[in-house]
């Protein structure tokens, strides 16, 4: 993945990568300017990490401050260089890596198209209620359904939905926020 | 007070307000108004270049033998992206530059319009910073902003693209203060942490086997940081190696002075690092070209790292003590504070230490065999070295890429700081020819002298001619060997010599060259005849082209190849660099 990796710093003397790569959740608060999600997301693949989901949106208006989540896939060292990185751009004011700093609230809202006749329709609503979504439009043959939770919970909803007439997903990305009184 | 002003008359009055004396350019379209608004004052000179790659390698040359920020002004479009492999360069070598790039009106970005580029999506990875001013208010903070930007921190280039109808546009021209300016999130580090800098000086003091790694970093903190250095150094008695981006912050004619250390370092100074006890970085980044193969750097030691740039902390190399602060700052601490911790260098506990360095050094790890019938390349260098301290002169070099450049960097010898420019970072071929402008331009009455190769120099041969415009006396000194000789030497060691497209057919006639673009050229071949050819070309008040023939197959010596510790580095006595690699190595290729 990244040449810095490597131990012998060769492309003549290639070795395998030996630390685990760990999903971790960043949140990064930066000014809301022109191109600054181009920057955060130009240093992700500039220097081959990953992204796995990423949200942005403007969260304090008065001070142009965007709020952006972040779920990456890499081992601790990159890690490490991830927050490092993304703190030496300009516009960054701060970086957290909430799965190192504790227990964190996460959260992603999903729509999912289900179209269907009979005894689908049927169980369809079943599993919504099961899972505590919420049809927010409904055809004869179809509903949309509104479901917040882990990602997990809607992995899972999005799973037993695909034979029962599924038509599209769409998702928001992971939101998250740590416990307790203190801020970023 | 603010002031009413078009944005192009703004720009100029921001570089004069930044003390801004010289910038380096090419008009175009999108750049009239301030190429105007230029040629109607006289505070600053405007260096007519021949390609805008060239403006930024003469900005960086200007910039790393100032300590001032270097300004480039270039059109839109092709302007711009002509810009990007010195703006690279910059950012690669942490050198301060200020790029204004035009851009088309603002009602005709995203067009596809006559000479519009997406600047700045094209340099936001190659750039510290960029802007694209859409507004005429927002000019007056931005371009204030980025010489801050530029300049502070771990400097870099910061590019400002203004928009043709923005230049034309009416403000208020106001100064900024510092503190007001919008970013607050950017904050550079400047001192060291003071518990920190107790803990790596209490190191040192238990240190049997020390070495000091220096780097660029030391020379941008500017001359105090070598002054600094060079104290802790006589206060500790320690052993000083640099990489080749931080040459000339400790004498090389100082006794504790190890020569570059690195892929073409010195045997002391590689063996060294290898085997210290205390490796105190001040202001480097371990670069593969340092490190060689990380997991047998330097295995027994516990490593300080001082750096202004938090990124470059266990980014390659995981540390012991690290310390975050501007490298002038944190050296004056450490002085202080070993000051107040003991007055007498560790002479006796590192003595052994000594011993074992001038075994190393013994070997001569420099060496090469001189002949009477071809110039060798390092000859030639050394017999430049001696006639031009001769002269009496302020001396700087500035390096094309390759293996004259490191030969300079080996057999040239730097005492002061600021005097070697050379692409270290990006290996930029064609970096030295424009530098070597940019630092004539800086310092009218010094000796500026470009180490270059054939292959290099050719790259941005045209700069010769804006030399010769500004009557510009620097030397360019080709060590000619018709070869792309690093090229070819990695050919030898791990690509069976089999020579694809490493040597350089129909060469020009560098004299004639020389003559067509109005500057002298000199050719020698005899080394019986080199030093008289050498003081012809530094008697000359005017540039000079100086084509060098040179041995064609010679290695560059020491080396680490890419990918073995520092401890098998081949030494110049070995007859044929082919075997080094065996053959399983080479099946990894």
């Amino acid at each position: 993945m990244n040449a810095h990796l490597q131990p012998t710093g060769s492309a003549y003397f290639l070795t395998t990568e030996t630390q685990a790569a760990e999903r971790h959740t960043l949140t990064v608060l930066v000014d809301n300017e022109p191109g600054v999600l181009a920057r955060v997301v130009g240093l992700f693949s500039a220097r081959g990490y990953n992204i796995d989901s990423l949200t942005v949106s403007e969260t304090e208006h008065d001070k142009h401050r965007s709020r952006i989540t972040i779920v990456t896939m890499a081992t601790p060292k990159v890690l490490a260089q991830i927050k490092l990185q993304l703190e030496r751009l300009v516009p960054v004011h701060k970086v957290h890596d909430l799965t190192a700093e504790g227990e964190s609230l996460e959260r992603e809202l999903a729509l999912l198209k289900v179209a269907g006749k009979g005894e689908n329709r049927v169980e369809t609503l079943r599993l919504a209620d099961a899972f505590r979504a919420q049809v927010v439009d409904a055809s004869t043959e179809s509903f949309v359904f509104e479901i917040t939770g882990k990602p997990a919970k809607i992995d899972q909803f999005i799973t037993l939905m695909a034979p029962l007439g599924l038509v599209e997903v769409v998702r928001t990305g992971l939101a998250a926020i740590t416990r307790g009184p203190e801020g970023m | 007070m603010a002031e009413q002003m078009t944005g192009a008359e703004m720009v100029i009055r921001a570089l004069t307000d930044n003390g801004v004396e010289h910038i380096f350019g090419y008009p175009g379209g999108a750049a009239l108004p301030i190429y105007d608004a230029m040629f109607q004052q006289d505070k600053i000179q405007h260096i007519l270049v021949r390609h805008e790659q060239g403006a930024t390698h003469m900005a960086e040359g200007y910039a790393r033998s100032t300590g001032k920020c270097g300004v480039v002004l270039v059109t839109s479009g092709p302007g711009a992206t002509n810009a990007v492999t010195g703006l690279t360069d910059a950012l690669m070598d942490s050198i301060p530059l200020v790029c204004i790039t035009a851009q088309v009106p603002t009602n005709l970005i995203g067009s596809d319009a006559f000479q519009e580029c997406d600047t700045v999506g094209i340099t936001r990875s190659c750039t510290k910073y960029n802007y694209l001013v859409k507004r005429i208010e927002d000019l007056p903070r931005v371009l204030h902003e980025a010489f801050l930007i530029a300049t502070t921190g771990r400097p870099g280039p910061v590019v400002i693209d203004i928009p043709k109808d923005v230049q034309f546009a009416l403000g208020n021209y106001y100064q900024p203060d510092v503190e007001t300016l919008r970013h607050q999130s950017y904050r550079p580090q400047m001192d060291g942490d003071l518990g920190a800098i107790e803990a790596a000086v209490d190191m040192m003091l238990r240190a049997e086997r020390p070495v000091f790694y220096t780097g660029g970093g030391v020379i941008n903190a500017g001359p105090e940081a070598s002054e600094a250095l060079r104290e802790l150094a006589e206060l500790t008695g320690f052993p000083v190696t640099s990489t080749l981006m931080g040459l000339g912050a400790f004498p090389a004619s100082n006794p504790q002075w190890l020569g570059m250390l690195g892929m073409h370092g010195t045997y002391e100074a590689n063996l060294a690092m290898h085997d210290c006890d205390v490796m105190i970085n001040i202001g480097a980044r371990f670069d593969d070209r340092i490190t060689g193969r990380i997991d047998a750097f330097s295995p027994g030691s516990r490593k300080i790292h001082v750096d202004i740039d938090p990124s470059s902390i266990n980014k390659v190399v995981p540390v012991d003590i690290p310390i975050i602060g501007d490298c002038a700052r944190v050296l004056r601490e450490m002085v202080r504070v070993y000051r107040s911790k003991s007055n007498q260098p560790r002479t006796e506990a590192i003595a052994p230490w000594w011993e074992q360095i001038d075994e190393w050094r013994a070997v001569n790890s420099l060496g090469y065999k001189n002949s009477t019938t071809t110039i060798k390349p390092q000859y030639a260098i050394e017999r430049l070295y001696e006639a031009s301290k001769a002269q009496g002169k302020d001396v700087y070099i500035t390096t094309e890429v390759g293996q004259h450049q490191m030969w300079a960097a080996q057999h040239f010898h730097f005492d002061q700081p600021n005097r070697w420019m050379t692409s270290g970072g990006l290996g930029t071929m064609g970096y030295g020819l424009p530098a070597a402008v940019g630092v004539q331009v800086a310092h009218p009455d010094a000796l500026v002298i470009d180490i270059a190769g054939e292959a290099s120099v050719q790259m941005t041969m045209q700069e010769i001619s804006t030399a010769v415009q500004y009557r510009l006396p620097v030397k360019i000194f080709i060590l000619n060997n018709e070869r792309m000789g690093m090229v070819r030497q990695w050919q030898d060691l791990l690509h069976g010599s089999r020579y694809a497209h490493s040597y350089s057919e129909s060469l020009p006639d560098f004299v004639k060259l020389a003559e067509a673009y109005g500057a002298k050229g000199v050719r020698c071949d005899n080394p019986a005849e080199l030093d008289a050819a050498i003081a012809e070309m530094l008697d000359y008040d005017g540039p000079v082209l100086f084509d060098v023939v040179v041995e064609k197959d010679e290695n560059c010596l020491p080396m680490i190849p890419s990918g073995k510790p520092h401890n098998e580095i081949i030494l110049p006595d070995t007859a044929n660099i082919g075997s080094i690699i065996d053959e399983k190595g080479r099946q990894l290729v």
